[in-house]
C-alpha cells in the first residue's frame, strides 16, 4: 500500500505510522463524561468499506494527514494534511 | 455413530460404504431458545458446551458461510497458557485443560499435539521477564520450565545461537503446549454439537437484530426471521458490523494478521519456537510445511490478506532466527481478521440489551482460547453470570478503566496490540 502525502507525493506505507480512526481529531472537553471519553478513546464504528484514518509521515516529511481508504480492498482513495480537516 | 481405530479398519474392509454426513444440514426453525451467530470455533464451541453442561439443545448456530471458513481455519494452530497476568492466566489454564480432554470428548481426532512451546530469551533483562512469568504459569498450576542455551539447543538445533544482535541465551518451555489441527477443532465441535440436537444453519446471514423493549426477540437473515429468547454475537472478523445492528459501538479495531506456510519438509523442528524479539513463530505441521508468522500489519483492515512490508519483516525474522530454512519455498501466504481490543485481551460479557451476550475481541489468540470461550460463553448465557475463569473479560472495562487486560504491558490504546 502506498499513501499519497500532500507534500511528498505517493510513499510507500512504511514510511508512516498508523495511529488509527480519524475519530481521535474530535477531543471531547476536558470537563466531557466518562462515555465522551470512552467513545473518543474506545469505540469506533471500524467499517468494513471506506474509513478515514490518521498516519504521521515519520521517516518523510513528518506530516500527520488524514487517508480515505476502503479497508476490503486497501484502495486509497485520498489524503489531506489534518490542519486542513474541519475539526 | 462414534469413531474409532476399529470403525476406521471396518469401513476400509467394506469399502468405506459405511460414512455418513457428519452433521445435518437442517432448515431454520421459526424459533430457538438460543441463537449463537458465528459458526467459528468459538460459536461452534458455545453451542456444543450449552448442550452438553447445560442441557440446552434448542440451539442454533448461524453461519453466514460455511461452518470454521473464518479464523479458526485460518490460524497457526497454537495453543499454550503461558499468560502472565490474573484474569487471562486462570483463563487460558481452564482452556489448556479442555485441550486436554478435548478428543475423547467429542469423539474426533482433533491432532492435538502437545510438544511445547518455547519463548526464547535473547537478554538478562528478558530472561528476568520469563522467569517472573514461568512463576506465574506455576502458581496457576500450570507448567513452565527455564531452559539455558544448551537446553535450547539440545531441542532446537536449528537455531543460529551466536547471532551478533539476538545471541540465545536460554528459553521458557511450556511443555503442555502445543498444536492441534485448526480446522477438525471446528469440524469435532460441529458435530459434537449436532449430535446433541444444535441445529447448525450454513449460508444464513444474519442481517438484523429484532429489539423490543430493551429485550432481544430474535433474529433476521437472509434465510427469513428467526426468534429467539437469547442471542450471542460470536463473530471475530465482524464484531463491530453484527454488533452495529443491536445498535451498539464497540471498543474494537479490526486488522490484518499475516500467516505463511513453507512447502513441505523433513521432520526438522518438533516444538512450537517462539521469537519474541522479532515478532515470529514458527512450528512444523504434521504434513511437513513450516507454519509461521509475524505480528499485524497495524491497520485497520477487513481484506483478509496482508501487505508486503509484514510479509518481508517475517522473512527477515526467519533468516535471522533459522537461517537454513531460506532454502525451504514459500508456498502461500494468507490473513485472517482480528478483532482487536484496546488492551489486547478478549471481551465475554453481557449488553445492555436483555438477552444479548457478546463474545469478541480476541484479538491474534483467539484458537487457543476456542475451548474456554465457548465454556464461559454457554455458561453466561445458560446462567447469566460470568464463568469464573473469565469473569474479568467485561466489556465495560474500558469505560471505568478498571480491570484491563494489558498483557503485553504496552498500554490500553488500538494503536498498540
Amino acid at each position: 500500500m502506498r499513501l499519497p502525502c500532500p507534500l511528498c507525493g505517493d510513499r510507500d506505507r512504511r514510511e508512516f505510522y498508523y495511529q488509527g480512526a480519524a475519530v481521535t481529531l474530535n477531543r471531547p472537553a476536558p470537563e466531557a463524561d466518562a462515555d465522551a471519553w470512552d467513545a473518543y478513546l474506545h469505540l469506533r464504528d471500524n467499517p468494513a468499506g471506506e474509513t478515514r484514518d490518521l498516519w504521521y509521515h515519520e521517516a518523510g516529511c513528518g506530516a500527520w494527514i488524514m487517508v480515505t481508504r476502503n479497508t476490503l480492498t486497501h484502495e486509497v482513495l485520498g489524503a489531506e494534511l489534518i490542519e486542513g480537516v474541519p475539526a | 455413530m462414534g469413531y474409532s481405530g476399529f470403525r476406521v479398519i471396518r469401513e476400509g474392509l467394506r469399502r468405506r460404504t459405511g460414512w455418513t454426513p457428519v452433521w445435518r444440514d437442517p432448515a431454520p426453525q421459526s424459533e430457538y431458545d438460543v441463537v449463537i451467530i458465528g459458526g467459528g470455533g468459538h460459536g461452534l464451541s458455545t453451542a456444543y458446551y450449552l448442550a452438553k453442561e447445560h442441557g440446552i439443545t434448542n440451539v442454533a448456530v448461524l453461519e453466514k458461510g460455511y461452518l470454521g471458513g473464518g479464523n479458526v481455519g485460518r490460524n497457526t494452530t497454537i495453543v499454550r497458557a503461558n499468560y502472565l497476568l490474573p484474569g487471562n492466566s486462570e483463563f487460558y489454564s481452564h482452556s489448556l485443560k479442555l485441550w486436554e480432554g478435548m478428543e475423547q470428548d467429542l469423539n474426533y481426532n482433533t491432532m492435538m499435539s502437545q510438544r511445547g512451546v518455547l519463548s526464547l530469551v535473547h537478554s538478562d533483562g528478558q530472561r528476568d521477564a520469563f522467569v517472573r512469568r514461568g512463576n506465574m504459569m506455576i502458581s496457576q498450576g500450570d507448567d513452565a520450565e527455564l531452559l539455558d542455551r544448551e537446553g535450547v539447543r539440545a531441542l532446537v538445533p536449528l537455531i543460529d545461537f551466536d547471532n551478533p544482535r539476538f545471541p540465545v541465551y536460554g528459553g521458557l518451555l511450556h511443555r503442555r503446549g502445543g498444536t492441534a489441527r485448526h480446522d477438525a477443532v471446528a469440524w469435532g465441535y460441529a458435530r459434537a454439537a449436532d449430535r446433541r440436537g444444535v441445529d447448525l444453519i450454513q449460508n444464513c446471514e444474519v442481517t438484523g437484530i429484532d429489539i423490543e423493549g430493551g429485550a432481544v426477540r430474535g433474529v433476521q437473515t437472509t434465510r427469513g426471521p428467526i426468534r429467539a429468547k437469547k442471542v450471542a454475537i460470536v463473530v471475530a472478523g465482524r464484531s463491530s458490523q453484527v454488533a452495529a445492528m443491536a445498535g451498539m459501538r464497540l471498543p474494537i479495531e479490526s486488522h490484518v494478521l499475516q500467516a505463511f506456510v513453507s512447502e513441505g519438509l523433513k521432520p526438522i523442528l518438533d516444538t512450537v519456537v517462539s521469537f519474541g524479539m522479532g515478532h515470529f513463530y514458527i512450528s512444523q505441521s504434521d504434513k511437513g510445511g513450516l507454519v509461521f508468522g509475524g505480528d499485524l500489519d497495524f491497520y485497520a483492515s477487513y481484506a483478509g490478506r496482508g501487505n508486503l512490508p509484514m510479509a518481508e519483516h517475517v522473512m527477515e525474522a526467519a533468516m535471522t532466527l533459522m537461517p537454513a530454512i531460506g532454502k525451504a519455498r514459500v508456498l502461500r501466504s494468507w490473513g485472517g481478521i482480528m478483532d482487536m481490543s484496546p488492551d489486547g485481551s478478549p471481551i465475554i460479557d453481557t449488553t445492555d440489551t436483555a438477552g444479548l451476550f457478546l463474545n469478541c475481541g480476541w484479538c491474534y489468540g483467539g484458537f487457543k482460547a476456542v475451548p474456554a470461550s465457548g465454556f464461559a460463553t454457554a455458561h453466561l448465557i445458560a446462567t447469566g453470570q460470568p464463568h469464573a475463569p473469565a469473569a474479568r473479560f467485561r466489556l465495560d472495562r474500558f469505560r471505568t478503566g478498571r480491570g484491563l487486560l494489558d498483557e503485553e504491558g504496552t498500554g490500553s490504546q488500538h494503536n498498540l496490540h
